[in-house]
């Protein structure tokens, strides 16, 4: 059983609307990396939730940087750190959008050169902070406000982009299940390298639900297949428990689309690009764990 | 230490001279020897400093303020292109008051696709924070970085600084370099809100229309400030090293009737053609503007002003003729030459002296000689 320590890093009074997960998830992660830890923040929900300058919410450093450059950042930050002898965790703390889209250079750069430090994506699958636009990371169907009638695209493969660096560490997770999530983390900063994490960050007002249900949000996108937590160590993945239960017996993914606003009218093509991208993710990465790839 | 070396090869020993522990740099023409030299300093153990090879401009930057922000020596170099794709960052470095030293050699922007020396690419960065100095010769190019370092990390600026050098006619010219012992030139780096996990701070938050004016007046006090920073720092590099410099250098402007003012090459180039022109009775002297920003004061009263801009701001005219006009009073005649590397030589100069009309812009090449 994994001790989850009691001190917090993020101060009450947070900005972040009532339900996030994005400040759940930061929560735990900082938990996970302890006080001897630098931040770097991407234009992103983060950069506005940890509060209005001179006050913030945040107990450790937070170096808030341009929406494209958090991981070059990083990757010069962690260089100064080892010029100087100091063992500082260096954590980008990352939307989709910073992810995906706009910062997608400036990570698979710092992968490719092996930068030591630890990249988390939380996924609230939309541009949240300037209110809910289409990302890379936006799943068909889902409606945004510049995707009125729903994304006719699938989501962006941002692990398979990922793990075509090699990376020593990459994992994905959800706050719904805080101890799994804990202990990747704990993980990932004992591994010397580029760590990625991926964080599925249900989203209250995004995905329209109501604020009290994030957690339940979270665990039906994992029971549905529609999230999977698995690690990928030095290339050799396993499939988490929740995700290994859920391939066994999924529930109906009609249980996570009905639960959300966003996928309100949702039509039957992208239902099924849904399905099918779903499918096909449990596929290949059991394929994987098997070995057969 | 007397050799030979290109522009670009000077900048690069000073660099190791001045041993920064970060450098982060994407090779673009006409900087790219500088990133190699580099590199090669570094993989023989001649400096010791983390070389990150990032993937381009604007990672480089980022790179350098991440490194920056922890209380080390950085320095990134780049070029035209390069320096605008990092433009972001360049903006970003200066608010975050990061005493990053760039090397900029001074190349055209495209389109035409044009790799020859121009300063519209650094003067586009002109109010973003940045010192900005601009160099002569080889020498002034290892001179002015060794002297970016303490420059910019002086507590009373804690500013960025740029140093220009022209594309190819200084980055790739062979000429005679001393090097310095350094010793305690540069003072070991402290820089007093550097990241301390101790003392946990917010950096870049949020920040509303009741403060953010605050940190805007506090980088242009600091640029305030500066001028003292260099006056002193070019009076003790003299002092040490015997090489003199000042914001402006003047040649045989003492009892000059007309004052020709360019800068980089161009301004080396003018003392050529001053010497010409007095040898034939008119009343010459020149004036090359090496610091740009802090924009300095230049003793233009009673003089006709000949100004040669390698650069140019469209719909208002060439930048250093224009800045004159608002800073000194001065109605100088304009001349537009050397963009995108268009040969100017000291009779072109002479030329332009000669046939000047005072408050007019003249392009060389373009318009019908003067």
């Amino acid at each position: 059983m994994t001790d989850i320590p009691r001190e917090e890093y993020i101060l009450k009074c947070t900005s972040a609307c009532a339900g996030c997960s994005d400040s759940l998830t930061l929560r735990y992660v900082l938990k996970a990396a302890g006080p001897e830890t630098v931040l770097v923040v991407p234009a992103c929900c983060t950069s506005v939730i940890q509060g209005i300058y001179p006050q913030t919410a945040m107990n450790i450093p937070v170096y808030n940087v341009a929406f494209a450059a958090a991981a070059a950042c990083a990757s010069g930050m962690s260089a100064a750190f080892e010029a100087a002898g100091k063992k500082t965790n260096v954590i980008v703390y990352a939307g989709d959008g910073g992810t995906v889209d706009i910062g997608i250079q400036a990570l698979s750069g710092a992968f490719e050169r092996g930068a030591n430090f630890l990249y988390i994506c939380y996924d609230n699958e939309a541009y949240g902070n300037t209110g809910m636009q289409r990302s890379g990371a936006t799943p068909a169907g889902a409606r945004t406000t510049t995707t009125p009638a729903g994304k006719g695209q699938s989501k962006k493969d941002l692990d398979a982009i990922v793990a075509a660096h090699n990376p020593p560490y990459m994992a994905t997770a959800c706050a719904s299940y805080p101890k799994d999530l804990f202990s990747k983390v704990q993980k990932a900063l004992s591994i010397r390298g580029p760590k990625f994490i991926h964080v599925l960050a249900p989203c209250p007002p995004g995905w329209r639900y109501s604020s009290e249900r994030s957690i339940e949000m979270g665990r039906l996108a994992v029971r549905s297949g529609m999230w999977i937590l698995y690690e990928r160590e030095y290339g050799k993945v396993t499939i988490n428990g929740p995700s290994k239960a859920a391939m066994i017996r999924p529930i109906p993914l009609e249980d996570y689309l009905d639960a959300q606003g966003r996928f309100k009218g949702i039509c039957p093509e992208a239902v099924a690009m849904l399905r099918s991208l779903a499918e096909r993710n449990a596929k290949r990465l059991k394929r994987e764990e098997e070995g057969i790839c | 230490m007397l050799t030979v070396a290109t522009g670009n090869k000077a900048v690069a020993a000073a660099v190791k001279d001045a041993c920064p522990s970060v450098v982060a740099a994407y090779p673009i023409t006409p900087q790219t020897e500088i990133v190699e030299q580099i590199a090669e300093y570094v993989t023989s153990g001649e400096l010791k400093s983390q070389y990150i090879p990032v993937e381009s401009e604007h990672s480089a930057m980022a790179a350098c303020i991440g490194a920056s922000i922890t209380g080390v020596r950085t320095f990134t170099a780049t070029s035209s292109h390069g320096l605008h794709y990092m433009h972001e960052m360049v903006n970003w470095a200066a608010g975050a008051r990061l005493p990053i030293v760039m090397a900029n050699v001074n190349r055209a922007l495209g389109p035409g696709w044009n790799i020859w020396a121009e300063h519209t690419d650094a003067f586009q960065e002109r109010d973003t924070g940045w010192l900005q100095v601009y160099v002569g010769s080889v020498q002034e190019a290892y001179d002015a970085t060794l002297m970016a370092f303490r420059i910019a990390e002086h507590e009373s600026v804690l500013l960025p600084v740029m140093v220009n050098l022209d594309g190819f006619l200084l980055s790739h010219s062979m000429h005679p370099l001393q090097s310095v012992e350094i010793r305690d030139f540069i003072p070991p780096i402290h820089l007093p809100h550097a990241i301390d996990t101790a003392n946990p701070a917010g950096y870049g938050t949020l920040t509303g229309p009741d403060q953010y004016f605050r940190f805007r007046w506090d980088i242009e006090r600091s640029m305030r400030d500066s001028v003292n920073v260099i006056r002193e720092t070019e009076e003790d590099f003299r002092h040490r090293f015997g090489r003199e410099y000042h914001p402006v250098e003047e040649y045989r402007c003492d009892d000059a009737d007309v004052v020709v003012v360019a800068m980089g090459t161009l301004g080396k180039e003018a003392e050529v053609a001053v010497d010409l022109l007095r040898k034939e009775g008119v009343k010459a002297g020149s004036m090359r503007i090496r610091w740009f920003r802090p924009f300095p004061r230049l003793d233009l009263s009673g003089r006709d002003v000949v100004v040669i801009d390698r650069d140019y701001s469209f719909g208002f005219g060439g930048v250093i003729a224009r800045s004159l006009a608002a800073t000194e009073g001065a109605k100088p005649f304009s001349v537009i030459a050397g963009l995108g590397g268009q040969e100017v030589t000291y009779d072109d100069i002479a030329g332009f002296v000669r046939d000047r009309r005072p408050g007019e812009e003249f392009w060389f090449g373009v318009m019908p000689d003067v």
